[in-house]
This record gives C-alpha cells, sequence and structure tokens, in this order.
C-alpha cells in the first residue's frame, strides 16, 4: 500500500502542471482567436462608421434640401444653395465614356494575353499592363493637362467639331470651343486608368474556362475568335460583367486624375467639349475652402452620394465574380 | 460547292480580323504606358536636381527644393503601414483560419472586397470628420490614419489568399505534434505564407505612396519642414497637386521632379513585389 500513496503523490503533481500548461495554450488560443476575430470585426465597424459619420456630417445639408438637392443644378456659395445634378451627371457622364473605351479595348488585351501572346512574352505583358494600374493617379493627372489636353485640342477636337459636331443628333455633344480640357478629357484619362483593372479581371475569368471545353471548339474546327465569341465568352460572361463593374467602381471614384483635366466648372452644358464638374473633383477642389457649415455639410453629402453609388456598383460586381467562382467550383 | 469556300474565307477573315485588333488593342495599352514613363522621364530628369533632395518647398517664383515633403511622405506612409499591417494580417488570419463557420467571415469578406477599392477621397472625408473635426487641426496623424485604412483592405485579401495556398497537411502536422492552434498559426502557417504576405505589404505601400486624394483633407500640407505628426504636414502627392495647378514654372518644374520620384518608388514597389512572389511560388 505505501508504494501506491507514494506513486500516486509523485503522479499527481506533474499531472497537474501539465493540465494547467494544457489549459494556459488553451487561453492563449483563445486570446489569439479572439484578436483576430475582433480585427476581422473592426473592418464592418469601420464600414458603418464611414457611413455613420458621414450621414452625421451631411445632416445639415439634408435638413435644408432634402431630395432636391439630387435634382437641382444650383452651386452658389454665396447664397447658400446647393444641388448635386452637375457633380453626379459629370460622375456619370465621364465614367461612361471610360467604359465605352475600356470594355473592348481591355476585352482586346485579354484575348491577346490569354490566346494569341507567345507564351514568354504573357508575363512581362501581363506586367507591363498592371504597371498602367500602378502609376498614381496623380501623375495621369498632370500628364493629361499638360501633355495630353493640349494635344487633344490642337489636332483631335477641331476635327471632332468639324466632322461630328455637324451631325444631326449626337452633333451637340461634339461642338463648343477646342479647350482641351473638359467632359471628354477626363473620360478619355479615365478609360486608360480603368482598361488594366477590366483587362486584369478578364484574363483572370479567361483562364478558368476549361481547356477541354475551349480544345473541343477547335477540334470541331472553329478559330480563335469563334472560340473567344462563342465558348470562353459565354462561359464567363458573369465574371466578365462583373471585371467592368469593378473597373466602373475605380472610375466613379477615381479623383486625382479627373480634378486635373475635367474643367471644374459648376455648369450644365450639352457639349463633352466644355468644362464640367464630378463629385470627387467637387470635393478635392472645394473642400478645404469651402466656408459655412451648409456648404460644408453639401460636400460631405457629394461624398455620400459618391459612396453609396460606388458600393451598389462594386456589391454588384463582387455578386457576380462570387457567382463565377462558384460555377468554377461546381465545374471542377 | 461554292458556298463552303466562301463561308470558310469568311470566318478565317473575321478570325484575322479580330485577333489584329485584339493585337492592336495590347499595343494601344502599352502606347499610353511608353507615352507617360516617357514624359515623366523627359520632365522629371531636367528637374531633378540635387536641390530637390536638399531644399525645402520654396514660396512661388523662387526655387528649392522638395525635402521637406518627401520625409513627411515617408514618415506618414511609414505609420500608416505599421497601422494598418498587424490590423489586417490578424483580420485575413480570422478569414482563413477560422472563419469556416458562421456569418461574419463571409460579410468581412464582402465588405473587405468593396473597402478594396472604395473612392480614397471619401476615406479622406471621413477621416476629416472622425478626427479632424475633433482636435480642429489638420495634423500627420490624420494623413496617416488615412492611409492606413487603405493599407487594411489590401493586407486582408492578400494575408488570407497567402494562408489559404498554405497546405492543410502542414497545420495538421503541427497538430499532431501537439502544438496548440496559436502556435500552429504563428509559427507554422503564417511563417510559411511570409513572402505572400510581404508582398501585399510592399503592393500596399505602393498604393499609398501615390495617394493623394485622402491626404487633401487630413494632412494638408505644410510649406516648412516640420517632423512633429500633430501638425499639417507636408507631403509629395498634395504639393505636386499645388505646384503642378500653379502657375509658376519653378513650382511646376519641382511637381515634375516629385511626379518622377513617386512614379519611380510605385513602379520599383510592384516589380520588387512581384519578383519575390515569384521567387517565393518556385521555392514552394
Amino acid at each position: 500500500m505505501p508504494p501506491v500513496i507514494f506513486n500516486e503523490k509523485y503522479s499527481t503533481i506533474p499531472m497537474f502542471s501539465h493540465q494547467a500548461r494544457l489549459k494556459r495554450q488553451a487561453v492563449f488560443d483563445l486570446l489569439f482567436r479572439s484578436l483576430t476575430r475582433v480585427s476581422a470585426f473592426g473592418v464592418l465597424a469601420l464600414l458603418v462608421a464611414i457611413i455613420v459619420s458621414l450621414v452625421v456630417g451631411s445632416m445639415p445639408a439634408i435638413h435644408a434640401f432634402g431630395f432636391g438637392f439630387l435634382t437641382s443644378s444650383d452651386w452658389d456659395p454665396v447664397n447658400d444653395q446647393f444641388g448635386a445634378l452637375i457633380p453626379i451627371i459629370g460622375t456619370l457622364v465621364t465614367s461612361g465614356i471610360a467604359l465605352i473605351i475600356a470594355i473592348p479595348v481591355s476585352f482586346g488585351i485579354a484575348i491577346f494575353l490569354t490566346e494569341l501572346s507567345p507564351r514568354i512574352l504573357r508575363r512581362p505583358l501581363g506586367i507591363a499592363i498592371e504597371l498602367l494600374a500602378g502609376i498614381p493617379s496623380i501623375i495621369y493627372g498632370m500628364w493629361g493637362l499638360f501633355i495630353f489636353a493640349p494635344l487633344f485640342a490642337d489636332h483631335v477636337e477641331p476635327w471632332l467639331n468639324k466632322h461630328v459636331g455637324t451631325l444631326a443628333y449626337i452633333g451637340p455633344f461634339f461642338s463648343g470651343p477646342p479647350m482641351g480640357i473638359g467632359l471628354l478629357t477626363a473620360g478619355i484619362i479615365l478609360a486608360i486608368m480603368v482598361i488594366p483593372f477590366i483587362a486584369s479581371v478578364m484574363r483572370d475569368v479567361f483562364d478558368v474556362v476549361p481547356a477541354m471545353l475551349k480544345e473541343s471548339a477547335y477540334a470541331v474546327g472553329a478559330t480563335t475568335w469563334e472560340v473567344m465569341w462563342q465558348v470562353v465568352l459565354p462561359y464567363t460572361k458573369v465574371g466578365v460583367a462583373g471585371g467592368i463593374m469593378l473597373g466602373l467602381g475605380r472610375a466613379l471614384g477615381e479623383t486625382m486624375a479627373i480634378t486635373f483635366v475635367i474643367g471644374n466648372a459648376h455648369e450644365l452644358s450639352k457639349s463633352l467639349l466644355m468644362p464640367g464638374n464630378s463629385i470627387s473633383s467637387a470635393l478635392a477642389n472645394e473642400f478645404t475652402e469651402a466656408v459655412g457649415d451648409l456648404y460644408t455639410s453639401s460636400l460631405i453629402e457629394l461624398g455620400l452620394l459618391l459612396f453609396f453609388i460606388t458600393f451598389v456598383v462594386l456589391s454588384i460586381a463582387r455578386y457576380m465574380l462570387y457567382k463565377l467562382g462558384q460555377m468554377e467550383g461546381q465545374a471542377a | 460547292m461554292n458556298i463552303l469556300p466562301n463561308l470558310y474565307t469568311r470566318r478565317r477573315i473575321i478570325n484575322a480580323v479580330g485577333l489584329t485588333v485584339s493585337l492592336l488593342a495590347m499595343l494601344f495599352g502599352l502606347f499610353w504606358l511608353c507615352w507617360i514613363l516617357f514624359t515623366l522621364l523627359d520632365y522629371g530628369l531636367l528637374a531633378l536636381v540635387p536641390a530637390v533632395f536638399t531644399q525645402m518647398t520654396p514660396p512661388p517664383g523662387s526655387s528649392g527644393g522638395l525635402l521637406n515633403a518627401i520625409a513627411g511622405s515617408l514618415m506618414m506612409t511609414l505609420v500608416g503601414t505599421l497601422i494598418g499591417t498587424p490590423v489586417g494580417i490578424l483580420a485575413g488570419t480570422y478569414l482563413a483560419e477560422f472563419g469556416q463557420r458562421g456569418w461574419m467571415a463571409p460579410i468581412t469578406r464582402f465588405i473587405n472586397d468593396i473597402l478594396l477599392s472604395a473612392p480614397s477621397i471619401v476615406i479622406g472625408l471621413f477621416v476629416y470628420e472622425m478626427y479632424v473635426i475633433r482636435v480642429k487641426h489638420f495634423s500627420g496623424w490624420a494623413g496617416a490614419l488615412a492611409l492606413s485604412i487603405l493599407v487594411i483592405p489590401i493586407v486582408i485579401r492578400t494575408t488570407e489568399n497567402m494562408l489559404r495556398l498554405v497546405p492543410s497537411t502542414l497545420r495538421e502536422a503541427a497538430a499532431a505534434l501537439g502544438a496548440p492552434q496559436w502556435k500552429v498559426i504563428n509559427f507554422v502557417t503564417l511563417r510559411a505564407a511570409r513572402a505572400g504576405i510581404i508582398t501585399g505589404v510592399l503592393l500596399a505601400v505602393a498604393r499609398i505612396s501615390g495617394e493623394t486624394a485622402p491626404l487633401l483633407f487630413t494632412a494638408l500640407n505644410n510649406q516648412f519642414w516640420s517632423s512633429d505628426m500633430n501638425k499639417p504636414m507636408a507631403n509629395l502627392p498634395v504639393v505636386i497637386f499645388q505646384f503642378a495647378m500653379s502657375p509658376y514654372a519653378d513650382w511646376q518644374k519641382l511637381a515634375w521632379a516629385g511626379a518622377l520620384l513617386i512614379t519611380i518608388s510605385v513602379l520599383t514597389l510592384n516589380i520588387v513585389a512581384r519578383v519575390l512572389f515569384r521567387q517565393s511560388a518556385t521555392t514552394h
């Protein structure tokens, strides 16, 4: 009997400390997990905080103008009358021009990178296009203002005036003094900026098309072009649309490049060659100089509108890309 | 008999035209890249004199440098990265390692993807509303805070992606040896994904070092040397904006020098990040 007691006595001490150690590890586990959880929760909190602070900041303007803010084209700091119509139209028009140019070009680039390019060139060319996305937007703005706009005013806009501006229906959009800066210039520069985003999403989604599908099409004699249009594009259309929406989200929120070349005029003009304003450029130009609560608050409401629009567009984009991801999962 | 050859020729012609157009699209994209880089070198190299690195930003009409702006940019980028990276890595770890069940991970992932491309000027407005108004002055801290909010989503995304690439057998092996989960993650999975995560951080630094919009309402600008993060702080992007829009030739020249500096550093960071990632991908 004594040896048993002896044994128990000695074995319980290490047992006890071992359990304590396990317990301590469990506490560490819990701590670490909570820490990561809190950080992830921080992202949600951040979104809520952004929305709340913008809503609170724009309350004076919401009270003063109500829904009329969205449809009024006034922008009169002296008499404290503000409306968002001109910046909203500017944002939508420039982004629209950007997409009209960027979608076909991005599609071409994606086809080239996935189907045509020699294998050795694929990577460097892909990187080159991605570098285009890396150039800071302020550089696009400077280049646009000093290099692109003067050339555009001297060579392209007179031609547009002469040949397109005289046409029925679309003519009025392309007539006006050739100043170089304006909605059209801003739209073109935006297009260059979003091409890399759309092109790299398109390339990525084209890459997920199962090789067997493409090979089958080639085997029955389809040309590369037919394979792209009738096999790859239908298979990836959700992802392609997602990429386009992603590019649109970028274009809507782009600030500095637009601010340099859009002309910052609070005027509503039919012509795309005339200076205009966008939500982001109005913010960038006027916010630090805005005097008075109502002025500041109107600008914050513009920011809230911009956030809302991009939020919706980007949500649709993500939803579409997730859907493509699910499809890929089912195929595999 | 003569319909078929016609059809074939037509299809071949359409194919050839389509592919030529896609080649042209590629050249179109490269054309802008080359044009912009060439312009930057053309104007920037001339303006890039030693004084740019040794003198402060000048008053209108006189020459000077960008020293205070360069220093301010470096400080705010550094602080922004230091704040944003740990939060981003932790949240990314949650999404990859703990987020298999429940509603929180999918929603966080979705929100994060939206914040990833949210307009940066709105982030500036947010920091203005939350911080600048309360302390009643623009400051370097506010600028760094705005930048850190841009860093977080990028780091979260890359951390999660990289952790998902780590094979589960590695986690299981560590767990089988009796390692608790926090040790498995910190000493095995995160370590295995290290190169990828560093790539993400570098890309985030590249992104914020060119950002102008969020700094306009937060750090503002400062014409003089200031290392006090609690005061308005000079920074390259805002100085470039201000100087480029000004009518003074000296200022515009400095703006080009600054533009060249920023672009070189951003593109270098991008390329280094890719090379680093590629190396880690080949050694695995």
